[in-house]
């Protein structure tokens, strides 16, 4: 067990040393015309050269790479180059708004998908024909169209519920719920899709197994044979998709935060993305890594818990 | 979403292609949407000729105009007209996931292929690989990469080919793994083909229809994140695209909300095609093309009161007909049973694997796999018509007086829980006895069928012990709340010659001890001669002989019980002596 997830710990550090590499000699490797977008079109050449200077750009690549990884074993991304305060600060500031919100969003999904998921594997009728439709439709709308239609119908045209804007929940906890509500909506319709058709089928097969009907031949009652035992043998099938769905929604929220101006990862990330603040990309990109190797590190703990046989090996 | 599952489907022979492109085509699901995709691309193809207007045509006093007047669906924010955009707005999305879909196939399919036949190290490798793009949110290193690759979104779709392969990979290693074993591979290896010739011609063949699939959804993916990136500003500003119609229609959604309408209807109505296009042939792969549904079912007969069986008669079997739904109507695997077992009694149920035993013992328990369905017949159980019983009345009977124990032990543990919580539930349920006592009876009963340690096995999860203990598991399960009737299924049919004979005393010990009837399905005479007082031979659905087991030894009656009983001498398997008692318990 403490194996399994040393392994898991070490492969998910090489993952983060691999993915920072490539990432920063893409995006450090391509700074030619960075300085001239900062400065904008009016810039003399030798503004151009004293910006390029000063950020460091004009030292060969493997020496601004150098410099970049002994900083941030420290914790130290840099300076932003086109905000007033440091990487570091920046994300601390939006990460916690886009983990919530997709944590928000991946716990509504879980309960929906699971819900719908069972009744569709148990019952078959109606269920699984809301799973067929949820599924087709989750997957064809992109979550950000979504997102608009919601902002038309509740916002623009019913009025009940913020169109934009993000309240943090010390200042208000109604508020932050308020101005959640639509996001997460927009978020879990596509993760609703794929993951109740991966419970059904779980569920399903964990119905089929030959120990499913011993437990009922010794007189074990439906409920604990379904709630008890099918669920948790279903468990790591739908622990997988969480994980999948978990990545899948920080990407979505890039584009949800842009149609709700909400201040989190994505909407830094587009921004640093357009204008190619290089310091504040690496800081997100590096962050969400962290971030993902960790969920996929507790993902497999509760794995471990609903699997006996993985707390061996 | 690129995770739909599609690895367990069987593969039509090349020799049906044709009949298989036909029937996904009518089938109306797949018809309606490659007819919806056929419009939607041939609309993109012919766009010049579809668009009246040039779409970046400004007329600055149709910004945000409604519809009509040479606009058709209306102008956009810049007065463009918003009918001729999203026609050619089709050309850059098609062309985008053209090039994602191409580049993820191409790299996903051929690591799959090398990996899934060459195995070891490489597969090692390819799949730490697969696993880390997969840890990758997708967009955000798209946007991060946004300057690095310049504007056109082209680019971008490229890169993402390459963050959507491991959908591909898994896919095709897995179906690789699956069929790189199969005879005709090792039989093309024989005869000298080289590798890279058995991955070309047999292998890629299997997994061909399975990527057709996953094609599909890649490209509905693509269309998705592209469409994306648009919205958010990437990409190339002076091409008319659905993601950048979006952005337009969104800065001015209230001024003219409806324009959000069209570029997102355009994507989902595509990607909607390309799913059930998906979803239509892996149906066609899975079922046959055939839609299998129940037929109807008529109420059993409500036949005259059954003449009453003697005292001493606990189950009573009579004409019982056991179907499943087929394409045209029931499949009958049980087709007029006759049995009746006294108290105390042993009988052994003997026939060839299909020949409908083992659905015949399902059926008494009221447990036949989803869809079986009791046709006609009555099975009377101390007197009791379980046929006309309801669900919850066969269910009080289960576990407390006709017990179960399963053909192969290992599979028949619920591997993740202990297997004292295993023993521990149904006592509590069926006994209504404390958690603390149903413990001291577990325990009790481990002893009780010669586990050593029994503590220790308690404690266990079902993957710790051997199968000839997991057995012993199951009986001491079965006759943990001394049941009237015990349905043993091919009890030592997965066991080691050594530990069957020990099962089969335990079992003949326990029948003794707590004067069970115990009903022996098993394919084997030499079981039938060691155990059982008496025996029914069924043939394809029948009994064709019911008798005394030294009865039936001395005199088959029937052509096809002399068969078995010629076939096992010929084999030398009969063992009608009994074992001596092994006390050390190497099970």
């Amino acid at each position: 067990m403490i194996r399994y997830l040393l392994k898991r710990v070490v492969s998910g550090i090489a993952l983060l040393c691999l993915v920072s590499t490539v990432t920063f000699m893409m995006v450090f490797g391509a700074t030619g015309n960075v300085a001239r977008n900062i400065l904008g079109e009016n810039a003399t050449a030798d503004q151009v050269t004293a910006l390029n200077s000063r950020l460091g750009l004009d030292r060969p690549l493997m020496v601004q790479f150098g410099d970049w990884v002994s900083h941030a074993v420290r914790g130290d991304l840099g300076p932003s180059w086109t905000m007033s305060e440091s990487v570091a600060s920046a994300l601390a500031s939006r990460l916690p708004v886009t983990l919530s919100m997709v944590t928000i969003a991946v716990a509504m999904m879980a309960l929906l998908s699971a819900m719908l998921g069972i009744a569709a594997a148990v019952r078959g009728g109606w269920a699984d024909r809301v799973i067929q439709i949820v599924s087709v439709a989750g997957f064809a709308m992109p979550n950000f169209w979504l997102g608009l239609l919601l902002v038309l119908t509740f916002s623009v045209e019913l009025g009940w519920l913020p169109a934009t804007g993000y309240v943090s929940f010390s200042a208000s906890p109604s508020a932050w719920a308020a101005s959640l509500v639509l996001p997460v909506t927009s978020l879990v319709l596509s993760g609703i899709a794929s993951a109740s058709q991966q419970i059904r089928g779980a569920v399903i097969d964990a119905l089929k197994q030959d120990y499913v009907r011993t437990l009922r031949a010794r007189g074990v009652s439906p409920r604990s044979v379904l709630y008890r035992h099918a669920l948790r043998n279903a468990m790591p099938a739908a622990l997988t998709v969480l994980s999948v769905q978990f990545i899948a929604l920080l990407g979505g929220a890039a584009v949800i935060e842009r149609v709700f101006a909400i201040p989190g990862m994505g909407s830094l990330t587009v921004s640093a993305a357009l204008i190619g603040d290089v310091p504040v990309l690496m800081g997100v990109v590096v962050t969400l890594i962290i971030v993902v190797v960790l969920v996929n590190i507790l993902i497999d703990f509760l794995n471990a818990w609903a699997n006996p046989k993985v707390r061996m090996s | 979403m690129s995770d739909i599952n599609t690895a367990q489907a069987p593969i039509p022979a090349a020799t049906q292609r044709r009949h298989f492109v036909r029937s996904v085509l009518t089938n109306p699901t797949g018809l309606v949407a490659s007819l919806a995709l056929l419009v939607v691309v041939a609309s993109a193809i012919f766009a010049p000729l579809l668009a009246p207007n040039d779409p970046s045509a400004v007329q600055i006093f149709k910004v945000n105009a409604v519809a009509g007047d040479g606009y058709l669906l209306g102008g956009d924010g810049s007065g463009r007209d918003i009918w001729s955009r999203l026609v050619h707005g089709g050309r850059n999305t098609f062309l985008g996931a053209l090039i994602t879909v191409v580049i993820a196939a191409s790299i996903g399919v051929t690591a799959g292929l090398f990996a899934g036949f060459y195995g070891r190290k490489l597969d090692l490798v390819a799949r730490w690989i697969s696993d880390g793009i997969m840890a990758l949110p997708a967009l955000i290193v798209l946007l991060a990469f946004y300057q690095a690759l310049g504007a056109s979104i082209y680019l971008s779709m490229a890169v993402f080919g390459v963050m959507l392969s491991p959908g591909f990979f898994r896919l095709t290693r897995n179906l690789v793994n699956g069929v790189k074993h199969e005879l005709y591979i090792d039989a093309a290896r024989v005869s000298g083909l080289s590798d890279l010739r058995i991955i070309t011609r047999h292998i890629l063949l299997s997994v061909r229809a399975p990527v057709v699939i996953q094609t599909s959804i890649v490209a509905g993916i693509a269309i998705v994140v592209q469409s994306g990136l648009e919205f958010l500003g990437l990409g190339d500003p002076s091409t008319p695209t659905w993601g950048g119609m979006l952005q337009d229609a969104f800065s001015n959604i209230y001024v003219s909300p409806q324009a959000i309408l069209w570029p997102g209807l355009a994507i989902t109505a595509t990607v909607a095609s390309l799913v059930l296009l998906a979803n239509a042939i892996r149906d066609r792969m899975q079922q046959g093309g055939v839609q299998v549904r129940a037929p109807k079912v008529l109420p059993l007969a409500a036949s005259e009161p059954l003449p009453q069986a003697a005292p001493d008669v606990l189950l009573d079997v009579r004409d019982l007909v056991v179907a499943y739904p087929a394409n045209d109507g029931w499949r009958e695997v049980v087709k007029g049973v006759n049995l009746s077992l006294r108290r105390g009694e042993v009988l052994g149920l003997v026939g060839e694997s299909g020949s409908g035993k083992s659905q015949t013992a399902f059926a008494i328990l009221g447990l036949l796999s989803p869809g079986g369905r009791v046709l006609s017949g009555s099975i009377l159980f101390d007197g009791i018509d379980l046929g006309k019983s309801s669900q919850h009345e066969v269910r009080a009977l289960r576990g407390k007086r006709i017990a179960y124990v399963p053909q192969e032990p290992m599979a028949n543990l619920d591997p993740a829980f202990r297997i004292g919580f295993q023993l521990v539930e149904p006592m509590m349920t069926v006994l209504g006895i404390s958690r603390a006592e149903a413990t001291r009876r577990a325990l009790r009963l481990l002893a009780r069928v010669k586990l050593p340690d029994p503590e220790r096995v308690f404690r266990a999860y079902p993957h710790e012990i051997s199968g000839g203990m997991a057995q012993r598991v199951l009986i001491a399960g079965a006759v943990a709340c001394s049941p009237d009737l015990l349905i043993a299924d091919e009890p030592t049919t997965a066991l080691d010659v050594t530990v069957q004979a020990e099962v089969l005393d335990l079992l003949r010990d326990l029948q003794k001890e707590f004067d069970m009837a115990v009903m022996l399905v098993t394919h084997n005479f030499g079981v039938v001669a060691d155990s059982c007082d008496r025996v029914a031979v069924m043939k394809d659905g029948r009994v064709v002989e019911t008798n005394t087991v030294t009865e039936l030894f001395a005199a088959p009656a029937h052509d096809y019980t002399r068969m078995l009983l010629d076939s096992v001498l010929e084999d030398g398997q009969t063992r009608t002596y009994r074992p001596p008692m092994t006390e050390e318990m190497r099970a």
